[in-house]
């Protein structure tokens, strides 16, 4: 019986995976930023322009999406540095695997120490 | 739609693949020096301060742009990120756009937005006034404001 070809670096398993959540976050972070710059501008408005639109980052609905964010720019900022690795390092092709689980490592560490506290600054006083 | 590739194998212009390959380095640069500048931005702003992101308001932002540190800092994550996401957004733009009228007309207002927003961005940090806030004594007692 054939086996199913491995995959290359771009194609089918990790590696295709990687970069399509790669390509997901910077995509999603990048239309953040747009919008964050257009609120951070409003300090030269006025200070109560300033504060009732940064009242809007402070509702629990928003505050849940913080945590997206968070997680889609830490992913996006390891698996970068993955990339990197990938082209730069000289064994970067051949452990890139196992560059990806020590990215999702990395991730959920990051994760379980921001989250609850991020929980806790938006269900506290 | 008949797809017409002209000689796949001709090279680029010599001008158009140094480009390219400059924008290849950049990203990677770009990404090293911005796992800095956003880490740090999100702790100061995000997650170490006690209230989160409730302690953010006018006075906040004011408190930091009183140091040229942090007026540099915000100023290097804007270039950086800006510069780093429209170029990403321009491979996407590439990648996913067939005919070239509207591949062209999409990377001209990528560039478009992004010139406005670090012109925005960079006199938002540079022209930054405190004294706007009537009650700016109350958090930088030491401010000098004029009139
Ligand atoms: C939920 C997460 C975030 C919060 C709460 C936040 C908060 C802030 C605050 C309070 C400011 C005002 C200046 C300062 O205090 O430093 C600011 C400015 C800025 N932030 Fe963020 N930020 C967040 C995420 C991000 C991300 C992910 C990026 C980059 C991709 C970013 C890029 C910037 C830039 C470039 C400025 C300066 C804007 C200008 O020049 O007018 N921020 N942010
Ligand atoms: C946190 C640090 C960051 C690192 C280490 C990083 C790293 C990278 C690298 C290495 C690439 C090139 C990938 C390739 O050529 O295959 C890339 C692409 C990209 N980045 Fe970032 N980046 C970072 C932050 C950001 C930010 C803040 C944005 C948005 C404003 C962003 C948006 C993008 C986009 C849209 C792409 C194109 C994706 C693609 O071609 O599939 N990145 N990033």
């Amino acid at each position: 019986m054939a086996t199913r070809p491995a995959g290359t670096l771009y194609r089918g398993k990790l590696g295709m995976w990687s970069w399509v959540l790669h390509r997901i976050t910077g995509v999603g972070i990048y239309f953040f930023l747009l919008v964050h710059i257009l609120d951070t501008a409003l300090v030269r408005v006025s200070p109560e322009a300033y504060n009732s639109v940064v009242a809007s980052y402070k509702t629990t609905i928003i505050g849940l999406a913080e945590i997206g964010l968070v997680g889609a720019i830490l992913f996006h900022a390891f698996n970068g540095i993955r990339v990197i690795l990938i082209d730069y390092w000289r064994k970067g092709a051949k452990y890139q695997n196992q560059m990806f689980w020590a990215v999702l490592v990395i991730w959920v560490v990051l994760m379980a120490g921001f989250v609850p506290r991020q929980l806790s600054h938006i269900f506290g006083a | 739609m008949a797809i017409i590739i002209e000689q796949p194998d001709a090279p680029r212009s010599r001008k158009g693949a140094q480009w390219e390959k400059r924008a290849w380095i950049f990203m990677r640069a770009s990404g090293i020096i911005l796992v800095f500048l956003i880490i740090g931005h999100l702790s100061v702003n995000l997650v170490l301060p006690e209230h989160g992101v409730k302690a953010i308001d006018f006075a906040f932002v004011a408190g930091k742009w009183a140091s040229p540190f942090w007026q540099a800092y915000d100023g290097l994550l804007l270039w950086f990120a800006l510069i780093h996401g429209t170029n990403g957004m321009r491979t996407l733009v590439n990648d996913y756009t067939e005919r070239e009228w509207l591949r062209k007309s999409l990377n001209i207002a990528l560039w478009v937005v992004a010139a406005t927003l670090i012109l925005l961005g960079t006199l938002v940090i540079t022209t930054f006034d405190p004294c706007i806030d009537p009650n700016v004594h109350n958090y930088l007692p030491d401010l000098v404001c004029k009139g």
